[in-house]
């Protein structure tokens, strides 16, 4: 070590009678060692304030849920049972297993792969032990799992509560506990296939779900970074073009330009030329039009998606889902993680929330999900097996929202 | 304040190149608040701390699950499945509703609630908000949920996991996260007719569950305290010469009256009386008998408690269970918060665990121990403002052992645990079939058929028939040119391979036929 420490902390405490002779002798570290050092004299302080009577130095007794959780009463469970019932019901038709993980794991588990979320963890106090913290998500538990027992091939269901300390000031009625139903088929398969099966799901469970009508938006990460590349996007701004193109659910063009021009420096003629990829929406026939395309179809990337999205779709037709599956260019969600199809179920009718105060009901709306959002998913392809992630269902009825993907560890 | 605290400070730190430039203020406490100064203090140290690079310094991705806590792989949810949906018909059976709660609660609900154990519950690191914990039971959030929602009478059941920080060296192979499985009946009715019902829940599950012979053991606390009352034992000694009671499961008589004798200060006189009465077990006739008992007649406690069971019996007798029950007088478990009657119900045959699979066997549990409960009149009081009262009888299954000892069944049966509930796999011998396959797959999901098909495009009949045999998937739907063009599919069954040509109209019946 460069430089050196020195920590030195006295304390001498007595208080309400109580004698409590806690003398540390200075302490000076030198290289090596210091962390228990602090540990001891963060105990003693706790210790010491123990002794003060904790918080509040009175024992009232609050009849409450933690914030952001709730109790789910029996009708709530019936409602609850009957669709999980439906759900699991799909999976299980398609061969799918299930596993479940700890409520929380190990902190190191976890840290490092959110990003800028991991404040928005939950930790467990260091009570001596290990430094534990309450999972995430679904996703760093089965990467896990997947890793620890050295399994390559795997198509399992896993619906679970998940943890977030949402910052109440910025989201207001997001729960901070909330279920996550997740379905992903590891493995290394024929193209395409495990990708429209997941399709087929999505289709089916929002078919029984009874839910009004719905439609399920599909793109590829590749199209996308190609129609960049050729619209004349500078690569450093892929991403953050990408997150603006994915607000066009909820905003209009003339706006999303805006922010691309204003916002994010990209030339008018670029940005005009991305608004006339985004706005196509399609099926097989879109694909096959764009793999004629002047400009795309010199462009590696995009005709390896375009060629998939055909192939999807002829999948989709046998699977006779193709009704309500569009090719949608505009579709750009969560691309920090997905490197091939992606895909959002919307609900076409919304129906509105049922109470006033979006405090009770307004489940767990992601940040940026547009409402009517009940599913989503993609394919990942990391060093590690190639997921298809096709579901993500969150919170109470009738709100739902997606979930992200995440990155396997190496 | 008596004394004032003097917190004196100073941290300059800088280190590996990292200047970071921490310099506190000298503090000095006076009377008012010193606990906000006291956080300050820990979170700067803590700071410092993690500048420092935590508590290793290096991030290695370790690949385990935290200590005391597991996986379930797809085998064991088969399993834990199975079970839960045989608890879950009898609780439903009887009228039972359920609830559920959040995983944590706020801190200060469940202190002061468990005594002793309180040192065994997780809390969560204090990140600013409201300091919360770890569910340590069912019992203290449906207490809770009860006063919060003002309710007064409901029948319920929760299957959830809870979570306890035991010391591995005490209880090793106990796990730190399992499952608890309630059941209970809250609410004011004329007296032992719900707690009737609660042992035959427990005699129903016990019997569908087919875990070999078992009996349900009944006391009292009352007649337990009256018996002690008449024995000699001294009021301030009755829960301490109960838990050593308790241990007649475990230990012989000897042993036992050694420590209350020896240990717990009894004279052997008391201890004796007590001896005779622990060793009584019968039915609603030992119930009859002790009434006549010159010195329990005598105690207003016991009497009730007897007269009580004698009444339970009579209702076990309507409910056909009294081949399982037995009225004994050594069961005196986890007295704390009961307050009438209390049961256990033990497996006679105990199949030895290896070492990896104890479960969560609770505290002061013997051995093939499998279910326990009983009467709880003023839990639900102490939460209330109120202190309105909510009578309570339940009982707790002992899920984790049940698993443990079905896992253990599986393995040494011949027959495979299958993981998924697939009917039938979609195959082809020949090439260039996929599209074909996908079709045929899709029109079997829309009938509600489970059906599986390989996602190769050219896959080798081989490998498809061995995924069958894998995963257990007992039929195969073979299509080939041939059969295309006759309009028909071959259907084969993976264990016997016999194949039939079954005309495409008919293949959802055929297959539904043969997977009952």
């Amino acid at each position: 070590m460069n430089a050196l420490g020195l920590v030195s902390t006295r304390l001498c405490a007595g208080l309400m009678c109580r004698r409590s002779a806690v003398n540390l002798s200075s302490l000076r570290f030198s290289s090596g060692m210091t962390l228990s050092h602090i540990d001891e004299e963060v105990a003693k302080l706790l210790q010491l304030k123990a002794q003060l009577g904790g918080d509040e130095g009175k024992h009232v007794f609050v009849l409450k849920t933690a914030k952001g959780t709730r109790d789910y009463n029996p009708k709530q469970m019936a409602i609850r049972e009957k669709v999980f019932n439906i759900i699991i019901s799909c999976f299980k038709r398609h061969g799918a297993e299930t596993i479940d993980s700890p409520v929380f794991e190990l902190k190191e588990t976890l840290t490092g792969k959110y990003g800028e979320d991991s404040k928005l963890i939950y930790d467990l106090k260091d009570q001596g032990g290990e430094l534990l913290s309450l999972r995430y998500d679904l996703t760093v538990p089965f990467a896990r799992y997947l890793a620890m027992n050295k399994i390559t091939n795997i198509k399992r269901y896993h619906i679970a509560k998940v943890y977030r300390r949402d910052n109440p000031a910025m989201t207001r009625g997001r729960y901070r506990e909330f279920y996550q139903c997740d379905f992903d088929i590891a493995g290394q398969y024929d193209a395409m296939i495990p990708d429209a099966e997941c399709l087929k799901i999505v289709y089916e469970i929002l078919n029984e779900l009874d839910l009004g009508d719905f439609r399920i938006k599909v793109n590829d990460r590749r199209i996308l970074d190609g129609m960049f590349a050729v619209c004349g996007v500078p690569d450093e701004k892929f991403r953050t073009i990408c997150s603006t193109v994915d607000k066009l659910d909820k905003m209009a063009w003339e706006d999303v330009k805006k922010e691309m021009v204003n916002e994010k420096g990209l030339s008018e003629d670029v940005a005009d030329r991305i608004g006339e990829y985004v706005s196509m929406q399609g099926g097989q026939d879109l694909a096959e039009r764009l793999l004629q395309d002047p400009k795309l179809s010199q462009n590696k990337q995009a005709c390896a998606g375009l060629t998939d999205m055909k192939l999807l779709f002829s999948y989709l037709e046998l699977f006779q889902v193709t009704d309500k599956v569009v090719f949608d260019l505009s579709l750009a969600r969560g691309l920090d993680y997905y490197t091939g199809v992606i895909y959002e179920a919307i609900l076409s009718q919304t129906i509105p929330a049922l109470v006033s105060t979006p405090a009770e009901q307004n489940g767990a709306d992601e940040a940026g999900v547009s409402v009517g959002s009940v599913a989503g998913g993609g394919r990942y392809d990391g060093k590690c097996p190639v997921w298809v992630s096709a579901l993500g269902l969150r919170g109470s009825f009738p709100s739902w929202s997606r979930r992200p993907s995440h990155v396997i560890p190496e | 304040m008596n004394a004032l605290g003097l917190v004196s400070m100073r941290l300059c730190a800088g280190l590996m190149g990292h200047w970071s430039a921490v310099n506190l203020p000298f503090l000095r406490v006076s009377s008012g608040m010193t606990l906000s100064q006291i956080d300050e203090e820990v979170a700067k140290l803590l700071q410092f701390k993690a500048q420092l690079g935590g508590d290793e310094g290096k991030h290695v991705f370790v690949l385990k699950t935290a200590k005391g806590t597991r996986d379930y792989n797809p085998k064991q949810m088969a399993i834990r499945e199975k079970v839960f949906n045989i608890i879950i018909s009898c609780f439903k059976r009887h009228g039972a509703e359920t609830i559920d709660t959040p995983v944590f609660e706020l801190k200060e609900t469940l202190t002061g609630k468990y005594g002793e154990d309180s040192k065994l519950i997780y809390d969560l690191k204090d990140q600013g908000g409201e300091l919360l914990s770890l569910r340590y039971d069912l019992t203290v959030p449906f207490a809770r949920y009860l006063a919060m929602n003002k309710i007064t009478n409901i029948k319920r059941y929760h299957i959830a996991k809870v979570y306890r920080r035991d010391n591995p060296a005490m209880t090793r192979g106990r796990y730190r996260e399992f499952y608890q499985c309630d059941f209970d009946i809250a609410g004011q009715y004329d007296a032992m007719i719900p707690d009737a019902e609660c042992l035959k829940i427990v005699y129903e599950i016990l019997n569908e569950l087919d875990l070999g012979d078992f009996h349900i053991k009944v006391n009292d606390r009352r007649i337990l305290d009256g018996m002690f009352a008449v024995c000699g034992v001294p009021d301030e000694k009755f829960r301490t010469i109960c838990s050593t009671v308790d241990k007649l499961d475990k230990m012989a008589w000897e042993d036992v009256k050694k420590e209350m004798v020896n240990e717990k200060g009894l004279s052997e006189d008391v201890a004796n009386r007590i001896g005779e009465y622990v060793s009584m077990q019968g039915g609603q006739d030992l119930a009859e008998q002790l009434l006549q008992d010159p010195k329990l007649s005598q105690n207003k406690q016991a009497c009730a408690g007897l007269t009580d069971m004698k009444l339970l019996f009579s209702y076990l007798e309507l409910f056909q269970v009294t081949d399982k029950v037995v009225f004994d007088l050594s069961l005196a478990r986890g007295l704390d918060y009961y307050t009438g009657v209390i049961y256990e119900a033990i497996l006679s045959q105990t199949i030895p665990a290896p070492a990896e699979q104890n479960g969560a066997d609770e505290a002061a549990v013997s051995v093939g121990s499998v279910a326990g409960g009983g009467r709880y009149d003023g839990l639900v009081g102490m939460f209330d403002p109120k202190g309105r009262k909510v009578p309570c009888v339940g009982v707790s299954i002992g899920i984790e052992r049940i698993f443990s000892i079905m896992e253990q069944k599986a393995e040494t049966s011949s027959e495979k645990v299958r993981t998924t509930e697939t009917q039938v796999l979609v195959a082809s011998a020949q090439k260039n079939l996929l599209e074909e396959r996908l079709k045929l797959t899709s029109e079997l999901w829309n009938t509600g058929i489970k059906a599986e098909v390989l996602y190769k495009k050219n896959p080798k009949l081989l490998s498809q028939l061995q995924h069958c045999e894998e995963t257990g998937i007992p039929l195969v739907a073979i299509l080939g040119e041939q059969e295309l063009k006759d309009g028909v599919v071959k259907l084969r069954n993976v264990a016997s391979r016999e194949e039939v040509d079954v005309p495409r109209a008919d293949l959802v019946d055929e297959i539904k036929k043969r997977t009952l």
